[in-house]
């Protein structure tokens, strides 16, 4: 969290304004009416309170209660008419910006997360998942406590001191001036000490970011730390980032503990200065200079005095929403900044579509017909159809994450349909990097990708990773069912259809004997499940898609040869009649592909069948024979 | 009240501080409500058109009070920000040397991102109760007390709607928390349940993207989000009747006060009630009612935070399973290891015995082998031996002496175990190796990473050994990372050293390299070394089979080969391939 300059939080505060008016655009602006209305009509009472008092004040001595008790009665009548309207404005506008608050922060979730969406692959990469996970969390619910108690309470407080300012100047100029002398003191230690609590609270929560993660690593490590008897040095280091924690926190607090005595305070003695100042200028007769034009006397000090608390205790309630005011903003542009990461971009138009075949012709149609086609729309209006079977080549592809990091060298290759290529190199060789560009999770720096003869760049972005399937190193899997987990690679796949999927590869076995047997529901990722059997499911929901191509990118963690064995069988089933991509992590798999491609540094150092490259003793036998580590 | 005896335990210096706190705060009330007496007497002597002398002297009177009122508040706020943020400081340490005295046993049943939340977030949560606690929960009371007596001194017979309103509102109050606990615990599971939701989905992105399932994530995050808003917004609305409570209970006040308070001054000439009066018991009535405000929230935020305060006193209260022999021994005689009868389960819960009837002898300075398939318990039957888990029957023994006899330091610096789940810390390599030995010299270093073969690779980076490795070894390959743990293990120089599957990303020609190190440079030391690859395990002394928690077999390589049913499996189906490839090859 950074503060930023005053510039840009005026234009951050505008910005959040205008996008809940966008939100809300009748009732945000009602409940601001309401809330004015509220100011307003809570502090006329105070004027017929006055009235009543002063017929008080004439009639105590006469004893006649009749003789008043018209003039009072009615006045607490219009009282009562405007507390009831004070209620029913106070009530309308607490219910509503309950309503906005919770409104808006889900709109922003929704947003965020919308938006998120849409970001190319390489946002989630390059960013901490933690950091992106607290824009949901703290930049949140910064914007609560901004939205339904700052904003109404500054509000509030700012109408009451205007309306209060305007009598006081309508009263007696230079007791205003006293009163403002004071206010000015007042806004400065605000600003100071105010200033070092959420410079304070900005610390601390870094701080306790650091802690945070210290605490993590710790936490993973601890069976290390325990085999290794480190447990005082971890100890001791622990202390050291809990101290300085400690330090921020309470410096933090303090400041914010101490903000309103001082305020309270400076506000007593401003008190006695606008007393002492009124009795000067009652007993020195000094011309009073006011709008009213009303001449000094005891019926302006007075109310003045009472003003003055006024005042104070306004300036008060809004010093204590000055954390969360510079907090919530702090969150606010965090929250737009992620709104306003650019989208991936799609400049595709070929597209994927269900054809049947008519004289060797394919005609597009709506229904489902199990065979898929790309359209082809062509500058000069005409469209050609491409049936769609899994072909992909690469010419020449260079490719670099940052700019002069040249990743990939010159890359060429091809795949004919039910192909399997395989790729083979230590860590950091640029074999995941391949398969990002495939799918266009990253697009290539120079050359050329062709699916199917179609350059992938005019192919739109969500046809092409349908007609590519994935199966990842890291099995994520969704909080659902079983089933629900499969169904993910095709949505409208029915029951039976799933339960085929994980029968070809050989999932079943395990998911029938679960508790709830496909209706188990999995959280944490399948928490509950073996590395294996996450796999497992992982490899049924891609098999259920049935895409033309598949990627498949070899769990490193070790697994046991039984289980590996089964995993190798499903991958196998998935394998039949695809054109496959096989990151090869070990080398079982590799051995049964029609190309092996052996990496180094982004470059293909060799390339052919199995028995080709062990003939050849180059780079892959000396893998094969174990010479060399490929993790 | 356990609970909070347990949680206080964590306030130690900072008591006096504690204490201290409402004290200053009471006397700073104190004054506050002598204030107003104070200018309401001034007013009344303006009014009467007293001199400026009379006036000064109110002010300097009021100016004392100021400047008492600001020292008692100020030292209060420093007082209660120290006290509340010290107990914090205290608790987040308590936790983690708890943590840190935790064994296996205690660790398996926490996870890591539970430990975290309750060491930050609930912490947090704790440290503003308490700091509520010191400072607004005897400012209310006192307050409240205060102005109740002040408003019958004052008020006389007017005070007595006050009896009509504090109830009220009170049972007002008490309504609105009644109805908005439920909602908001069960508001905050759902809640959770969404940011875990996102998580899901930011970790799992690229199968998001890759099944194109953009606009399925987007609608189902928006379901789950319009429920949580629903709930919320229902909970909050409720609370958000507070306001207008307080708003009401003031203007009946008010209300009562003007009429009947005008018609008492006005029939006893002012004898019975004052205009004076008349102001005070409003200012009162304000005071009682804000203060009753403050108390409920108070009330709702030290609830709120007993869920955090339950959580942290499970962490504080969780006592280590294995303890430290009160006459414990510090030497470890050799590197010899006795199994008598051994059975093991991880819980008492545990319906199946991890291990059962083990019975091994291992000789110092013996090579073991052990292999079988997940789940036949390797890893379980060595984490006996360092004492990492206790047996739940039978006797585990090192040189001779049963395990919990010795001071647990000395048995841990005397087995080094290398975990499966090996773990680097953020750091240099350095850094990183001293973990086995923090007062070992370059030249120990090296040798140790020269066993390790880790220093080929080491002496390779631009940076060498002072080359910082990330979190959790982010930068290294799995072999590298292997093979540096095993270099931070040796440098224990213990009399036992465990490896668990600690090669298995490690290529073949250099596990053997390392195997031969061990036998020439650490003969004395007894090795066992647990693998997936029947390789890594062909030349030990002895093999140990395990299946399904016992032994099936233990013996040389020919032996087990010739006799044991389940080493044979495993032998066949990783020299298959290899077969295989000699006949396509032909």
């Amino acid at each position: 969290m950074t503060i930023h300059p005053t510039k840009n939080r005026k234009s951050i505060i505008l910005r959040l304004f205008k996008t809940i008016v966008e939100f809300y655009p009748i009732m945000f602006p009602a409940v601001i009416l309401f809330i004015i209305f509220n100011a307003i009509i809570g502090s006329i009472p105070a004027v017929f309170m006055q009235n009543i008092i002063e017929l008080i004040e004439q009639n105590w001595q006469t004893g006649d209660w009749d003789a008043v008790s018209g003039k009072i009665l009615s006045l607490v009548g219009i009282l009562v008419v405007f507390y009831v309207l004070s209620l029913a404005s106070g009530y309308a506008y607490n219910q509503m910006m309950a309503i906005i608050t919770q409104g808006t922060l889900k709109k922003f979730r929704v947003k965020m997360f919308n938006r998120m969406q849409t970001l190319p692959i390489k946002y989630v990469d390059t960013n901490n998942h933690g950091d992106i996970m607290s824009y949901y969390t703290n930049d949140i619910d910064t914007l609560r406590q901004l939205i339904s108690q700052s904003f109404p309470q500054l509000l509030v407080s700012s109408i009451t001191v205007i309306s209060v300012f305007s009598i006081m100047i309508y009263y007696c100029l230079w007791l205003t001036l006293v009163v403002v002398i004071g206010v000015i003191i007042m806004l400065f230690v605000t600003k100071k000490v105010g200033g070092g609590s959420a410079k304070y609270f900005i610390k601390q929560q870094k701080a306790l970011g650091h802690l945070e993660g210290f605490v993590e690593e710790m936490m993973n490590g601890q069976k290390v730390i325990k085999v290794f008897c480190h447990e005082n040095e971890s100890k001791a280091d622990f202390d050291k980032i809990n101290d300085s924690l400690f330090n921020d926190a309470r410096a933090a607090n303090r400041y914010a503990n101490i903000l309103g005595p001082i305020l309270n305070n400076i506000g007593n003695i401003l008190y006695v200065f606008v007393a002492i100042s009124g009795g000067i200028l009652l007993i020195s007769n000094v011309p009073n200079v006011s709008i009213s034009g009303i001449t000094m006397g005891i019926s302006i000090v007075v109310p003045f005095l009472n003003m003055t608390k006024q005042f104070v205790g306004n300036i008060n309630q809004v010093s204590h929403q000055i954390n969360a005011v510079v907090m919530g903003i702090a969150g606010a542009q965090r929250i737009f900044d992620l709104m306003d990461e650019e989208p991936e971009q799609d400049n595709g138009y070929v597209t994927l579509v269900n054809v049947r075949e008519e004289n060797g012709q394919l005609i597009e149609c709506k229904e489902r017909t199990g065979i898929w086609a790309w359209k082809h729309p062509h500058s000069d209006g005409s469209v050609t159809y491409t049936k769609l079977t899994g072909d992909v080549r690469l010419f020449n592809v260079d490719f670099e994450y940052e700019p002069g990091e040249t990743i990939l060298h010159d890359v060429s290759l091809y795949a004919k349909p039910g192909q399997k290529v395989a790729f083979v190199g230590a860590t950091g060789a640029g074999k995941t990097t391949i398969t990002n560009l495939l799918n266009r999770f990253y697009d290539i720096a120079d050359g050329k990708i062709r699916y199917d003869g179609i350059n992938i760049n005019k192919i739109k972005k969500s046809d092409l990773r349908r007609a590519i399937g994935m199966v990842l190193q890291d099995t994520n899997l969704f909080t659902g069912t079983v089933m629900d987990n499969i169904r993910y690679g095709k949505l409208d796949a029915t029951d039976e259809e799933c339960i085929a999927a994980a029968k070809l590869v050989g999932a079943d076995d395990f998911i029938t004997r679960l508790p709830n047997g496909y209706h188990t529901m999995l959280t944490e990722n399948g928490a509950n499940l073996s590395q294996g059997q996450r796999q497992l499911i992982s490899i049924a929901r891609a098999a259920v898609a049935d895409p033309p191509v598949m990627i498949l990118d070899e769990a490193t963690s070790s697994i046991d040869t039984r289980t590996e064995a089964i995993v190798q069988r499903g991958m196998d089933a998935l394998m039949k009649d695809r054109t496959v991509f096989v990151i090869a992590h070990r080398l079982s798999t590799v051995k049964n592909s029609d190309v092996i491609i052996v990496l180094d540094h982004g470059r293909i150092i060799e390339r052919g069948n199995h028995e080709e490259l062990i003939a050849k003793k180059g780079q892959y036998y000396q893998l094969y024979t174990g010479a060399f580590e490929l993790e | 009240m356990i609970m909070i005896r347990e949680l206080a335990r964590s306030i130690r210096e900072y008591k006096k501080l504690s204490i201290m706190t409402p004290i200053l705060i009471s006397l700073e009330v104190v004054i506050e409500c002598i204030i107003p007496f104070i200018t309401a007497n001034l007013v009344n002597e303006i009014k009467n058109g007293c001199d400026l002398n009379t006036i000064i002297q109110y002010g300097m009177i009021l100016i004392l009070m100021a400047f008492l009122s600001l020292a008692f508040g100020g030292i209060a706020g420093t007082t209660s920000a120290t006290a509340a943020c010290g107990f914090a400081k205290n608790l987040r340490k308590d936790m983690f040397y708890s943590i840190q005295n935790y064994s296996f046993e205690n660790i398996d049943k926490f996870l890591t991102s539970s430990l975290i939340t309750r060491m930050t977030t609930d912490v947090t949560n704790v440290q503003n109760a308490y700091m509520m606690l010191i400072r607004v929960a005897v400012r209310a009371p006192l307050m409240l007390i205060f102005a109740f007596v002040m408003a019958f001194v004052m008020g006389g017979r007017m005070a007595w709607i006050l009896l009509v309103v504090v109830p009220i509102l009170a049972i007002g109050l008490g309504l609105v928390i009644y109805k908005t606990f439920p909602l908001f615990r069960k508001v905050f599971t759902k809640y959770d349940a969404l940011n875990k939701s996102i998580q899901e989905n930011i970790k799992g992105m690229r199968v998001v993207k890759s099944f194109v399932r953009e606009d399925y994530e987007q609608k189902k995050f928006e379901a789950a989000a319009e429920d949580v808003c629903a709930d919320f917004t229902k909970a909050e609305r409720i609370l958000a009747l507070n306001g207008p409570l307080m708003q009401f209970c003031i203007y009946v006040v008010m209300i009562f006060v003007l009429s009947f308070g005008s018609y008492t001054i006005i029939t006893s000439r002012g004898l019975a009630f004052d205009i004076g009066q008349f102001s005070a018991l409003l200012t009162y009535n304000f005071m009682i009612l804000s203060s009753l405000m403050m108390l409920s929230m108070v009330f709702v935020m030290i609830t709120l935070a007993g869920e955090s305060a339950k959580r942290i006193v499970e962490v504080l209260n969780e006592k280590s399973t294995l303890i430290n022999p009160e006459n414990p021994i510090y030497e470890v005689k050799d590197g010899s290891i006795t199994f008598e009868n051994v059975s093991f389960k991880y819980s008492k819960k545990a319906e199946r015995m991890a291990l059962s009837n083990i019975n091994l002898q291992i000789k110092s300075g013996e090579t073991i082998g052990i292999i079988g398939g997940t789940g036949s318990s390797k890893t379980s039957l060595i984490q006996l031996i360092p004492r990492l888990y206790d047996a739940t029957e039978g006797v585990v023994k090192v040189g001779g002496i049963d395990v919990r006899h010795y001071d647990l330091d000395t048995l841990r610096n005397q087995v080094a175990v290398v975990l499966q789940k090996n773990i680097l810390f953020s750091g240099t390599i350095k850094e990183n190796l001293r973990w086995g030995n923090k007062d070992a010299t370059d030249e120990e270093l090296v040798e140790a990473c020269k066993l390790a073969c880790a220093d080929e690779f080491i002496s390779q980076f631009p940076k060498g050994y002072d080359t910082y490795v990330e979190q959790g070894g982010a930068n290294l390959s799995g072999g590298q990372k292997q093979r540096l743990c095993i270099a931070r293990a040796l440098l224990k120089k213990p009399k036992i050293l465990i490896l668990d599957d600690s090669t298995s990303a490690v290529d073949t020609k250099t596990d053997a390299k390392i195997r031969k190190a061990f036998r020439e440079y650490i003969p004395e030391t007894t090795k066992i070394i647990i693998a997936q690859r029947i390789a890594s395990v062909e030349d030990a002394d002895r093999i140990i089979v395990m299946d399904k928690g016992t032994i099936t077999g233990i013996g040389t390589h020919k032996e087990l080969l010739a006799t044991n049913a389940i080493y044979q499996e495993i032998y066949y189906s990783q020299n298959k391939a290899g077969d295989q490839n000699d006949n396509s090859s032909n």
